[in-house]
């Protein structure tokens, strides 16, 4: 597999023209913190996107960043944080998860996989962020979509459609992201001790409150419940920080309040929903998006086999390993309304397994229409996912 | 009135007694319109200047029935037009001589609410302000609010990915609703998103919401309701100039506060609002900025002592704290009679819907006061100040030959300033038929091109609601196969409008 780096768009575009016209496949690539997600990409050349690096524009005052889509994801938060701002879809560099260091996540990256951190069930996704690109389709033509404005509805909102496309749709060369103030306070209340049924209640009394909570999780401990902690993340002003933590130990009563954790704790609480440390068994590792109901019913027919688990987005998203038939995840999360993607496995297991849920029939075919629109030569089918299936 | 739409299919129009009797084959009773008094009504959107009546209206109540309706459209060539409550500012819904209009108001029932999971299942025909009135008894709400709340279906929100004074905090609808029941224009319905925070494919909800009734036919929508915020207060603020008013919008977010809602009106529309609803407005100021907090009582009263400070400090000359609810709503009520405040001084008007970076605003303003002078009409302003849409509505009136093309002129003129300073043309109204021909500012006809080729992948045969949003009606099979560069057009002979 040669490795091409293109810094120009027009380069870039030449390079996709010809793999087009030449029935060749190319895999995007930023910093390849994720390229050990899906299957081996058999005969794909490889096109580095880390020479579209760098700050285009940036206006704190308008809430709006334009980046290169290969400056790193690292260097994007350092600059917003300077401005006491942030990506508030906070997104995080999946190299810990792959036993890597932080630090070669770039911005395209994160959005072209919808990589939305713990933060993702108050201020939404990738998708509620990204307000316009620049790129180069499939079709080896350079266009852009969306705006550099943080309110728009002129024409289809691709902007959406390329946030977790994987790469699938279009190189993305730049860009324009809403960026929002950093809360100047957090709490996190920790709930010690309880079970995953206590958890939920807990997490969906807080969330139907009026507190404002800026994420909740829970993270059951390896050795039974008496280890366990559930998270309730509060963000904002001084003030109103105090009248919301007031609101909930209102909610909760004296039996069943959560204190606050210290900062050092909070931190590596929050980070551990990052790297997934505590996950580290060896076992495949998923990530299930179901609704929060559905939490005990997939826990229940899967933990028996001895995974481990944790649970954020206030019950929304399920990180579990588990070693058994891949079909036992995918039936038990459609069952309760999810959907379960395989993150991290030996490569024969992603060649046998695909990373993302199969669609129903008619919605995959839809799909496929969608993205032989941008990509009708298949120039980013490589193999990694599955290709153009059930298509009409 | 300028706007050309497709050529009517003579073959259609011939077939239209059979058409109407094959709708009443699937929609039995008054569910299908075909006297020319009754298609009246249906005529028009919220946009009356351009009028239309439709070959026929068809009023489905169920989602088979939807489904049975663009299956038989498709497999007879027969276009149509979805239609919700009708008050599109931007011709979403204008119908089509030879087109069925689908209106969508009989499905209008709630069909679920989990306040655990802070979700509605709603059909399409459900308003606006019935989500939530629906589950308000629970201390919940419905973030969007479109200024057409009270009529607005939530099926035209998503159709429109329509805002309101609160999206600067709480987002647009696209950023309010999980997922959808979709008809496709062959009849096959399918989930599209669903309870969950995202999907296992594409994200094909994020181009429906906002495709204005080109990809689909939505039949049920899983919205994200809210927890009702604790408090909200308001604080009313005069300046003597727009800069002032400007650096006080962007001191404000500087100091990390994002409003529920900070809007700007300028000197006209305060004028007109005062003598409209009479709720004490300073008439001395070039700008007026409403800036409303919610959340915790102490949070309000904390942050509401900050925005009086920052005001203070851009050299504000009038401020007023709302210290009660009833306050909060006179600050409110002259913004929201605007449009018919403005009503009142002119016979007609004609707002617009532009976003344009927010610095730029002194600037923009400027130059549409030169305009107002060149095409000879006025103008009076009204900003969603926090995210940079702008609302200018054109003074005219509809009687005096020749004055609607000079307002449609100004407009355009005003919408093309808006792209040149790095705006968009719509900023929650939606392009439809009024912004069509202007897309080639905004968009090259590559740009326009990849948006078109998703039309293609859902509706190949083109026949839904064509003839809006794209200035060009590209075939499906001669967009797969061109190739533009530098601006030159492809296909000249094809039909343009």
């Amino acid at each position: 597999m040669e490795a091409l780096r293109p810094t120009t768009a027009d380069d870039l575009a030449g390079i996709i023209t010809a793999a087009a016209a030449g029935g060749r496949h190319l895999a995007l690539r930023g910093g390849g913190s994720k390229a050990a997600i899906g299957a081996a990409e058999a005969d794909a050349t490889i096109v580095g996107m880390t020479g579209f690096s760098g700050v285009i524009d940036y206006d704190p005052a308008e809430l709006v960043l334009t980046v290169g889509a290969g400056t790193p994801l690292a260097e994007v938060q350092a600059l917003v944080a300077g401005e006491q701002q942030m990506l508030a879809f906070d997104p995080f560099d999946h190299g810990p998860i792959f036993g890597a260091p932080a630090g070669a996540a770039t911005i395209g990256g994160v959005v072209a996989a919808g990589v939305a951190g713990s933060r993702r069930v108050s201020a939404g996704g990738a998708r509620d962020h990204l307000l316009g690109f620049a790129g180069v389709s499939g079709r080896g033509e350079r266009f852009v979509a969306g705006a550099k404005v943080v309110k728009n509805v002129t024409g289809y909102d691709l902007p959406k459609l390329v946030c977790g496309s994987w790469g699938r749709l279009v190189a993305m060369t730049e860009l324009t992201l809403k960026v929002l103030p950093r809360p100047r306070e957090a709490v996190t209340l920790v709930f010690r001790g309880r079970s995953l049924g206590e958890a939920l209640a807990i997490i969906t009394t807080a969330m139907r409150s009026q507190a404002s909570v800026a994420a909740a999780a829970h993270l059951p401990g390896h050795s039974g419940d008496a280890h366990a902690i559930t998270a309730v993340r509060l963000e904002g002003f001084g003030p109103s920080i105090t009248a919301r933590l007031a609101m909930l130990d209102a909610l909760f009563g004296d039996t069943a309040r959560g204190e606050a954790a210290s900062d050092d704790e909070a931190a590596a609480l929050w980070n551990d929903l990052r790297t997934l440390a505590p996950l580290d068994d060896g076992r495949p590792l998923w990530r299930i998006s179901l609704p929060a109901s559905g939490c005990p019913a997939v826990l229940a027919t899967l933990l028996p086999a001895g995974g481990r688990y944790l649970l954020d987005w206030a019950g929304g998203l399920l990180w579990l390993t588990f070693d058994g038939p891949g079909e036992a995840v995918r039936d038990v999360a459609a069952s309760v309304g999810g959907h379960a993607m395989l993150v991290r496995a030996d490569p024969s297991i992603r060649a046998a397994i695909p990373a993302f849920h199969p669609q129903p029939k008619a919605l995959a075919a839809l799909e496929a229409r969608v993205r032989r629109a941008f990509d009708p030569a298949g120039v980013f089918e490589t193999g990694r996912f599955e290709a153009f299936s059930h298509a009409d | 009135m300028s706007l050309k739409m497709p050529e009517p299919d003579q073959s259609v129009l011939a077939r239209r007694a059979s058409i109407v009797r094959a709708l009443r084959a699937i929609v039995p009773g008054e569910g299908v319109i075909d006297d020319p008094d009754a298609l009246r009504p249906y005529e028009s959107d919220g946009l009356t200047a351009y009028r239309q009546p439709p070959m026929v209206v068809v009023l489905p109540e169920t989602t088979d029935q939807v489904a049975r309706i663009l299956a038989w459209c498709h497999r007879e060539g027969v276009k149509v037009v979805p239609r919700g409550s009708g008050t599109s500012l931007s011709g979403g819904a204008l119908p089509l001589a030879d087109g069925v209009l689908l209106g969508l108001a009989k499905l209008n029932r709630v069909l679920e609410i989990d306040y655990d999971a802070r979700i509605a299942v709603v059909q399409p025909g459900v308003t606006n302000l019935a989500v939530t009135r629906a589950v308000e008894d629970e201390g919940f709400y419905y973030a969007p609010d479109p200024s057409s709340q009270i009529a607005c279906s939530i099926g035209g929100n998503v159709a429109e990915n329509s805002g309101g004074v609160h999206c600067l905090k709480y987002g647009l609808t696209t950023n309010n609703v999980l997922g959808v029941e979709l008809v496709t224009i062959e009849g096959e319905i399918m989930r599209i998103g669903g309870r969950t925070l995202d999907s296992a494919g594409l994200d094909l909800l994020g181009v429906i919401v906002g495709s204005e009734g080109l990809l689909g036919v939505v039949t049920e929508v899983i919205v994200r309701i809210l927890p009702t915020p604790e408090t909200a207060r308001a604080a009313l603020i005069g300046f003597a100039t727009v800069q002032d008013a400007g650096r006080c919008v962007a001191d404000v977010i500087a100091a990390g506060i994002i409003p529920a809602g900070m809007e700007m009106m300028d000197r006209l529309a305060i004028h007109a609002a005062e003598a409209f609803v009479n709720v004490g407005y300073p008439l001395d100021v070039e700008a007026l900025l409403i800036v409303e907090l919610d959340g915790p009582g102490a949070e309000c009263g904390h942050l509401l002592g900050e925005v009086e400070r920052i005001a203070l400090d851009n050299g504000a000359v009038s401020i007023r704290l709302s210290r009660d609810e009833q306050e909060r709503i006179a600050f409110w009520a002259g913004r929201r009679a605007a449009f018919p405040a403005v009503g009142r001084i002119s016979p007609d008007y004609y707002c617009m819907d532009g976003t344009i970076p927010r610095r730029r605003l002194p600037e923009v303003l400027d130059r549409m006061a030169q305009l107002s002078i060149d095409h000879g009409l006025g103008v009076a302003n009204v900003f969603h100040a926090g995210d940079g849409n702008l609302h200018p509505l054109i003074l005219y009136d509809a009687n005096k030959p020749g004055e609607l093309d000079r307002a449609e002129a100004f407009g355009n003129d005003i919408l093309r300033l808006c792209v040149e300073v790095g705006g968009v043309l719509t900023g929650e109204h939606g392009v439809g038929v009024e912004k069509r021909d202007l897309m080639p500012v905004m968009f090259t006809e590559t740009d326009l091109a990849h948006q078109q080729r998703v039309k293609c992948a859902f509706d190949p045969k083109l026949l839904l609601n064509p003839g809006k949003v794209f200035p060009t009606l590209h075939r499906c099979a001669e967009l797969g196969r061109m190739h533009v560069h530098r601006g030159a057009v492809p296909f000249p002979d094809l039909p343009r409008f």
